[in-house]
């Protein structure tokens, strides 16, 4: 397999093709021509394998949200199981195949637009084909929800990575996490796809009704009912922590999207900074809504009630809070930069997708809004970290005691006695 | 062209491309986003520019040279000031639907960095005719660039032109509707009119490359 791509490789070495050619070549194998003598490091660790072990870390995300897409729309015709059995009633055939069907087709319209933009932008410059869409072709399936129409879904994805990546110069130099754009593309284009009580399911948009009733199903997000004025959910902490809740695909699990995150972290390609302080940020709004509840400023018929009201640390176990967190806060190309950039950048989006959230009754989801919001800060923080360090540094310059340079003498003298 | 010299045609021509005042000059960006989301509200707006750039062009020349230095700021409001209030009214007696979608943004002609740019330019250094070339080659490159935008943002965002519904009905999902497809909502809002005029200049750019700068 290896020699065949290489012989197809230098078939195609000069032509117009090439790019496409090679991205195919080195995507799995290390190419044959590499430095063999003299003193280089090669690292193992390029762009592709970083974006593999992302890709990897979201895997976990994606097969639950398989079966939470099955577990949903049988719950929903059927009712929630009474006495909840993971293999019983969650990892289930019948579940995994709604899972298949329906979230399958959106990985597949994603990465096959996504890359044949990539591959087309690469021929058409002429340079090599850039790895920067496996990552984003990977998040996109997981943050739209289960039932988004497939030609949105293509429409949504050429627009982000041609607006949101390309035009800036490709991979490494935009300024906006495409997959995001991608996620508020289709929700400013389609408002009625990407909110409601009727997306999150699969077949709620159809009009299945529920087993003995002719209402047409609900399948709010928790935050959705929340926004609503609603008190009570109905699904327990344990729920919303193992992710058995409606919501995007890929975002509902916080269990796993913390074992990812953990895996990110120990291999050291996401920043664990970036996600501890928006943690931190979240956690601090949610106090600060929660202070502001307990000490009665706030009238019970107020429509932020429910939602300030909502315990803080429960933010990050309902909707893609801990999800864009994770995975896309992270994005090293639009966060910033210095290691105290990274605190302050993550501190605000936590804070502001919390924010965002309690204050917006049209969108009771506010992560993506937030982190693209801090994308655009980020260059901005970094340089007044940048600077203050500079700063400090001068000053430091004028406090200092400078010895004495030693005199030419002195300079003999000492070569003398050394020699 | 027989009627213009090459010189003369050029003050038209080059406006309308090469030079265009939205997508090289990059002026008169509010008006091109505010009003853009339907095709007839572009096309009313782009004549009335045209209207006023013509006129107070061919006006501010008559007068360039009683015109004090000092106070030609104040002179060319006054003369663009009145030229509006003109559209105003017409829009207002005889279009009254379509004066209320412009609503203040027909006002703000006055302040369309286009005008007293031109005024500034080349009205207050060249004789009338050759102002007037220039002020309606200039209004037309306006024009063609808010149509161009309308066009899209209106077949895309609601799926009409001129207010006909070409692409179907949505609501008894006739035609592309019944396919599934949908008005895409991005479009109606403004900051979609700032993505289409950076993809026409993307375009524009990338076609002659002796417009991109040094960076």
């Amino acid at each position: 397999m290896k020699e065949k791509l290489h012989q197809l490789k230098l078939k195609y070495q000069g032509k117009k093709m090439a790019p496409a050619f090679n991205a195919l070549h080195t995507f799995l194998y290390t190419p044959n021509e590499t430095t063999h003598s003299g003193g280089h490091i090669r690292g193992a660790d390029d762009l592709k394998r970083t974006m593999n072990t992302v890709i990897m870390a979201l895997v976990p995300c994606l097969l639950f949200g398989m079966f939470n897409a099955g577990y949903q729309h049988y719950s929903a015709i059927n009712g929630f199981p009474a006495d909840f059995d993971l293999f019983e009633h969650f990892l289930t055939w019948d579940n995994f195949l709604v899972g298949i069907t329906t979230v399958l087709p959106l990985v597949i319209v994603s990465y096959g637009v996504g890359l044949a933009i990539e591959f087309l932008f690469a021929v058409i410059k002429g340079h090599e084909v850039e790895e920067g869409y496996l990552v984003t072709g990977m998040l996109v399936p997981l943050i739209v929800p289960v039932d988004t129409p497939l030609w949105m879904l293509a429409v949504a994805v050429v627009f982000g990575v041609v607006i949101g990546k390309e035009v800036f110069g490709g991979t490494g130099m935009n300024i906006l996490n495409p997959a995001l754009t991608i996620r508020a593309f289709l929700f400013f284009a389609y408002p009625t796809w990407m909110s409601g009580d009727k997306v999150w399911v699969h077949g709620a948009k159809d009009g299945i009704t529920q087993a003995g009733s002719t209402d047409a199903i609900s399948g709010e997000t928790v935050l959705g009912y929340l926004a609503q004025g609603n008190t009570d959910t109905g699904y327990s902490l344990a729920d919303m922590f193992y992710g058995f809740i409606p919501g995007s695909v890929g975002e509902t699990s916080t269990l796993l999207i913390i074992l990812g995150g953990l895996f990110l972290i120990f291999s050291k390609i996401a920043s664990w900074r970036i996600m501890l302080s928006a943690v931190l940020g979240s956690l601090a709004m949610g106090l600060i809504f929660n202070g502001i509840v307990d000490a009665g400023w706030l009238p019970e018929y107020s429509k932020f009630y429910t939602l300030m009201s909502f315990p803080y640390w429960q933010h990050l176990l309902v909707g893609g809070l801990i999800f864009g967190i994770v995975f896309m806060a992270t994005d090293p190309v639009t966060g910033s930069q210095t290691n105290k950039g990274k605190w302050i950048y993550g501190f605000l989006i936590g804070f502001m997708s919390v924010m965002i959230r309690v204050f917006n009754p049209g969108y009771p989801e506010g992560v993506f809004l937030a982190i693209l919001l801090m994308n655009v800060f980020a260059p901005t923080i970094d340089h007044y970290v940048i600077k203050g360090n500079i700063k400090k540094r001068l000053k430091r310059l004028k406090t200092a005691t400078i010895y004495p340079k030693a005199s030419d003498e002195e300079v003999d003298a000492l070569k003398t006695e050394t020699a | 062209m027989a009627l213009l010299s090459k010189k003369d045609a050029n003050l038209i021509l080059d406006p309308l491309a090469d030079n265009n005042p939205i997508t090289i000059q990059v002026l008169g960006i509010c008006s091109a986003l505010a009003i853009t989301a339907e095709l007839k509200a572009s096309v009313v707006m782009a004549i009335s520019v045209l209207f006023v750039l013509g006129v107070g062009n061919v006006v501010i020349s008559l007068l360039r040279n009683v015109i004090p230095a000092k106070i030609r700021i104040i002179v060319q409001l006054v003369v663009v000031a009145a030229l509006v209030i003109i559209v105003d009214q017409v829009l207002k007696a005889f279009a009254y639907e379509l004066s209320k979608t412009l609503s203040v943004f027909v006002g703000l002609i006055i302040t369309n960095c286009i005008i007293m740019g031109r005024f500034e330019a080349f009205a207050l250094g060249n004789g009338p005719w050759k102002s007037f070339l220039d002020g309606i080659g200039n209004a037309l490159g306006y024009g063609v660039i808010l149509v161009i935008v309308g066009f899209f943002r209106e077949l895309l965002g609601s799926g009409t032109l001129f207010g006909i519904k070409v692409l179907g009905d949505p609501v008894a999902k006739t035609g592309l509707y019944a396919l599934g497809y949908e008005n895409n909502g991005f479009m109606i809002i403004p900051p979609a009119a700032l993505i289409v005029v950076g993809i026409i200049i993307w375009v524009q750019r990338s076609r002659n490359r002796a417009l991109i700068e040094e960076a």
